[in-house]
């Protein structure tokens, strides 16, 4: 029998995620993070009473974290690239994507969520395609050629 | 990464702003100790002695979208009541108990500030004169002590009986209320 995860009283969900998720921002959007941040909270707020059950809560608010990432993307404006953050100190378990994670400022908006939810928030694929809004085939077609990318333009550099 | 204190206000305040806590509650230092202090849009719904898990059970009755916040008002009534400055409370109450449980509430609220009364009295009050042991466990399950004073009502020997907050903050209350001699 599948157990029942309560959900959370909201507290709870904000104390678990709100740094993490604030941190995922800052590497997507820069300085701009900040507004990011607070419309994901409020966007899981909205929803919150809405949910069946307490699991994959972190996966749910990184889904939501990249849809509103994405939506300021499209907008098209103030998008800085990640070279220009002031050294955030950076929580990394991949030492290859330590590496490499300070160009992804350079990647395309889907390329740069893909890598960053795998390597630095260690997110499965599956839950990266519902982050992205497609499949988890088309998650790790995105972060492999995102990587692929950032290995070209570490080489160049070199 | 840590959320500034700034930003965490400003999601705070948007998120009350639009409407979308079902329960905020803060813990507050008294005379008495800790207190976990909770309300709904509707009122107050909740003091306790008891601050551990409060949240969650907060989130069981009333909906999970708990968010801490300040309650000022509360807080400013409770300061003044603890001061010996306020003798009756103005917040309003969101109250969802059993129709038994509430009518024994009502009146409880109405025993005034400095003077006590017995179980048994308060069955009586409600219409049933032999319930003096049901009203006890009213009491017991009281979800704003201090507000609806449960303290104020004792056995009919005189004995404190007993206190969601232990005897000793019982006897507090009652001898901040001249009710009581200070032991």
């Amino acid at each position: 029998m599948m157990e029942i995860v309560t959900i959370p009283p909201f507290e709870r969900f904000y104390g678990d995620h709100a740094g993490e998720v604030l941190g995922y921002l800052r590497r997507l959007l820069g300085q701009c993070a900040e507004d990011a941040w607070q419309e994901t909270f409020l966007r899981a707020l909205r929803a919150y009473d809405r949910l069946e059950h307490g699991r994959h809560l972190r996966a749910w608010v990184f889904t939501i974290a990249t849809r509103v990432a994405m939506d300021e993307f499209r907008a098209g404006d103030r998008v800085m690239p990640v070279e220009d953050l002031d050294g955030e100190p950076v929580e990394l378990r991949q030492p290859a994507f330590r590496e490499l994670e300070h160009l992804t400022g350079g990647l395309p908006p889907t390329e740069r969520a893909a890598v960053v939810l795998r390597y630095g928030y260690d997110l499965p694929y599956a839950e990266i395609g519902d982050a992205l809004g497609s499949s988890e085939e088309a998650a790790r077609a995105a972060a492999s050629s995102g990587v692929r990318r950032l290995r070209r333009t570490l080489e160049h550099h070199a | 990464m840590n959320i500034t204190p700034e930003l965490d206000t400003r999601f705070r305040s948007a998120a009350l702003a639009e409407g979308l806590v079902d329960v905020r509650y803060d813990i507050t230092e008294s005379p008495v100790g800790e207190l976990f202090i909770a309300s709904t849009p509707r009122g107050l719904c909740r003091i306790s002695y008891q601050v551990e898990g409060q949240d969650e059970q907060m989130a069981r009755i009333f909906g999970v979208r708990v968010l801490r916040s300040p309650l000022d008002e509360v807080r400013r009534e409770l300061d003044e009541y603890f001061e010996g400055r306020r003798h009756e409370f103005d917040l309003p109450i969101d109250l969802r108990v059993a129709p038994f449980h509430e009518a024994v509430l009502h009146e409880l609220a109405q025993v005034p500030y400095g003077s006590t009364d017995t179980y048994g009295s308060l069955a009586a009050k409600v219409g049933k004169p032999k319930a003096a042991r049901a009203v006890g466990t009213v009491m017991n399950r009281n979800p704003i002590p201090i507000v609806l004073p449960c303290h104020r009502i004792i056995g009919a020997n005189g004995s404190l009986t007993g206190y969601g907050g232990g005897l000793p903050v019982k006897r507090a209350l009652l001898e901040l209320e001249g009710a009581m001699l200070p032991s």
